[in-house]
Formats: C-alpha cells, structure tokens, sequence
C-alpha cells in the first residue's frame, strides 16, 4: 500500500539501527507517548534493534486505558435505560467497568451499536426520534474535533435526540506531568495523529520549560527508527527541541479547520487520568452553547459506586515506572480474553501490546 | 484509538452538510468526511480517522525523505565495503 510499505524497508531500518548506535553514547530513556506507538513498536520488535544505551518505555497515550471506570459505570448506566440507545467505537464495548461492562449489558438486552463513525450515529437517532442516542465521546485531539463536528451536524439537521457524552481528553497537561513528577525520561516520541490536528505548537513548553526533545514520530517501523535517532542526536548534542520526522502527514500549524471545529464546541476541564490523577484542563466537556447535545447535562442517571481491581498495576505503567512484565497477574490472571485492566483491553495498551508481542 | 490509514479519494460530494468523499483503502471504499480538508481533490491520499480525514499526505515529502533514506543507506554501505575494519 502506498505511503506504508517504503516505510517498512528492512534496509533502510537496518541502517538506521546503526546510525543509532553509532550516534548514542549516554544511557537515554525516551517515552512513546502514543499506544499506537507502544503497538508497532513492540510488533516490529524495535527495542531489539536499539543498543543498550537506548531504552523504550510506554506513556499514557491510550485513551480507553486513562479513562476512569466511573465513566464505563455511568455508560452502562445509560445502556439500562429504556428508551436510550448507546452507540460507540468498538475499543469501548469490552472495558470492564466496576462490576459491568457494555459487552454484558449487550448480552443481557441492551441497545448497544458499534460505530465506525459519530455520522453513523447520526443516521441512528434520524431511524429511532422516539429514542435518545448516547455517543461515547473518547480520545485525544485525534478523535475530539470529530465528535465536534457530529454535534455541529446535529445541530445542522435539527437531529435533537443525540447526545455525547465526553471522556475527550488533550495530551500536553498528560506529558508535562510526568515530567514534574519526576519520573526520568529524556526526549518523547510525539504522537503522530494527534499532531496532525493540533500541530507542533503544542508541544513547545516540554524543550522550553523542561528541557527535553520531542520527535512527532509516524508508525512505521522506518518513522520510529527515524525519530529515536533524532531524539539520540538531540540529546548527544545537548539541543532539546520539537522536530517532526512525519512531515508527510503532519504541519507545523495543524490543521486549522479542525482546531477551529473543536473549539467552536468544546472548552478545557480538569480530568481524571489513570496513573496521574487530576490534571488540569486536560479534559474536554461540551461549551455551553452546544449543552443539548451534552449527555451529560440532559441525561440524570444514578450510577454505581466506583471500584477498581485489586492488583492491577495499569496507573504505574501508563506512568512509564513500571512494565507489564513487572504486574503479577499479566498473562496468566490477566490476559486479553478475560482483562483485569483497561491496559489489557485496548489493542494499543501496554498490556496487550507485550501480551501479543513480547511475552 | 489514533489509529489512522492512508486511503486515495475517487470523487468528492460538496451538496451535505458536511464535505464528503469515497476514499479507497488498499480496496475498500468507504463514505470518509473531508470537511476539514478544502485543499483536499480527487487522487490525493488523505489519513483517515473514525470516518474523518485528518490530514492531506503529501507526497513530496514522503518520496524525499525515503530518497534521502535510501541514499544515505547506499553511502554507509560503500564506506563499509571501502573500510571493512571501521578504521
Ligand atoms: S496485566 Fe492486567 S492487571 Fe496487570 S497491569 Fe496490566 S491490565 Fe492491570
């Protein structure tokens, strides 16, 4: 396929794994932030190609594995209500909640859709007036101006029974965190779609307040090997800054339509992330403008008390402090058919991603 | 979550509410939103996300950064068979 396979050339990620080597020279820990990252690079086996001086570790770039159980607990709550249909991306159904989840609750009779996109949706709640239609809201920057655009299409087509309910989140409070917590690393691999919206500008405060590189990586094997040897030079040359090795597909402004699309709709909140705890404005609620579509605000619903698994070391690995391989009970009690935490659920999870790849 | 493919769009459809174009995906079409895409025309490659394009891929760059690539992956390879000892 175009635009993939020249970026899978074994030659050319061969070199780079030298170029690598030859260039590192100082023991350098740099962080994927994005779980799509976590997935290719455990697929391509990337850390084996590394020397020793350069180590990978995970962040907490996945959405449904930061999302609170309290918000799985309040959609299976909607999902038992009469006249709501739930319609939601495919990552969300198996996420375990405190003692439910949208998979059980499809089994036991509730209307739950997957969707490939909020436009589906729609075309749900135009077929059903009588009913209410939740969209399940979640993602980064990546995912947030497309549930915008949903709401300003509604509001367009005077669809008035749809409502989203956002656990939208943006990722720069996310990587400032951790690096005022303390926890070491020394350059980022930024996220590559993310990025397509937002653009490098949002990453500037990490080179200029904190002192460390990042690299706007694409996903290939050859875009990864690419962006650690720019992280490696930077680091080497002492000259920390943002760079985008993925410059097919990312500009340096964004793009601005959708930037302007997502802020028409929504404004900045504090939120809850697993493993950081609350961090501000890095959530994304509903402007007020737009709080018929807001599920949250037309939808009152009792949930139930939030419990989360004992055991599960999920919080400490999206904290980059830990490994899957460190958690007691990753691949045998905790495993992608019966997950313990959302780290295992989520095809990019940390958890998933060494379970399938490297265990 | 983020995860995104690149596809090349076969026609676009102004008349909606939204811009929208069919887009083929290594032989998959799918109804892909394009709104945030006014640059975006019929043949040009786009990433797509949860049914909207994110972004137009541009082609210049991609072939110049796998030329280089390519290139100096020749370049290191002659200097290794010229200094086999890395002296
Ligand atoms: S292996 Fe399972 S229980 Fe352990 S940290 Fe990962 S998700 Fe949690």
């Amino acid at each position: 396929m175009k635009y993939i396979d020249e970026y899978r050339d074994k030659d050319i990620v061969l070199m780079l794994a030298k170029e690598i080597k030859k260039a590192s020279t100082k023991p350098i820990r740099l962080m994927e932030v994005c779980g799509g990252h976590t997935m290719s690079i455990q697929k391509y086996g990337i850390p084996y190609l590394l020397p020793e001086t350069v180590e990978l570790i995970s962040g907490p770039g996945c959405p449904v594995c930061v999302t609170s159980r309290s918000y799985i607990d309040r959609a299976v709550a909607y999902s038992r209500l009469e006249d709501v249909i739930i319609t939601t991306y495919g990552d969300l159904i198996r996420v375990p909640g405190s003692t439910s989840s949208l998979d059980k609750e499809k089994a036991k009779g509730a209307d739950i859709r997957i969707v490939y996109s909020i436009l589906d949706a729609l075309m749900i709640a135009k077929e059903n007036r009588h009913k209410k239609i939740v969209f399940l809201g979640i993602g980064f920057e990546t995912t947030a101006p497309s549930s915008a655009a949903g709401i300003i299409k509604a509001q367009m087509a005077g669809i008035s029974n749809f409502y989203v309910y956002s656990a939208h989140k943006v990722m720069p409070p996310a990587m400032e965190t951790l690096i005022d917590e303390g926890v070491l690393i020394d350059g980022y691999i930024g996220p590559g779609h993310v990025s397509t919206i937002t653009g490098e500008g949002i990453y500037m405060n990490i080179p200029e307040k904190f002192g460390l590189g990042v690299v706007i990586s694409g996903f290939e094997p050859v875009d990864l090997m690419q962006s650690i040897l720019m992280l490696v030079r930077q680091f080497e040359n002492a000259d920390p800054k943002v760079e985008i090795e993925y410059t097919r597909a990312v500009k340096p402004e964004g793009n601005i339509k959708a930037q302007e699309m997502l802020d028409e709709v929504f404004e900045y909140r504090d939120d809850w992330w697993r493993g950081l705890g609350v961090l501000k404005n890095s959530g994304l609620k509903i402007r007020e403008k737009y709080a018929m579509y807001d599920a949250e605000e037309q939808i009152e619903v009792e949930v139930e008390e939030l419990k989360e698994p004992k055991g599960c070391i999920c919080g400490d690995i999206l904290r980059g402090v830990n490994k899957p391989k460190d958690c007691k009970l990753f691949g045998n009690v905790c495993t992608p058919s019966n997950p313990v935490g959302s780290c295992m659920v989520s095809s990019e999870g940390s958890c998933a991603a060494y379970y399938l790849y490297n265990r | 979550m983020c995860l995104s493919l690149p596809g090349k769009i076969l026609s676009i459809d102004d008349s909606s509410e939204l811009r929208m174009a069919v887009v083929d995906f290594g032989g998959v079409q799918r109804e892909i939103c394009v709104e945030w895409l006014p640059e975006a025309g019929i043949g040009d490659y786009v990433l797509a996300h949860v049914g909207t394009a994110l972004t137009v891929l541009d082609e210049k760059s991609a072939l110049e950064s796998i030329e280089a690539l390519t290139e100096l992956s020749k370049v290191l390879e002659e200097e290794e068979k010229n200094n086999p000892l890395n002296i």
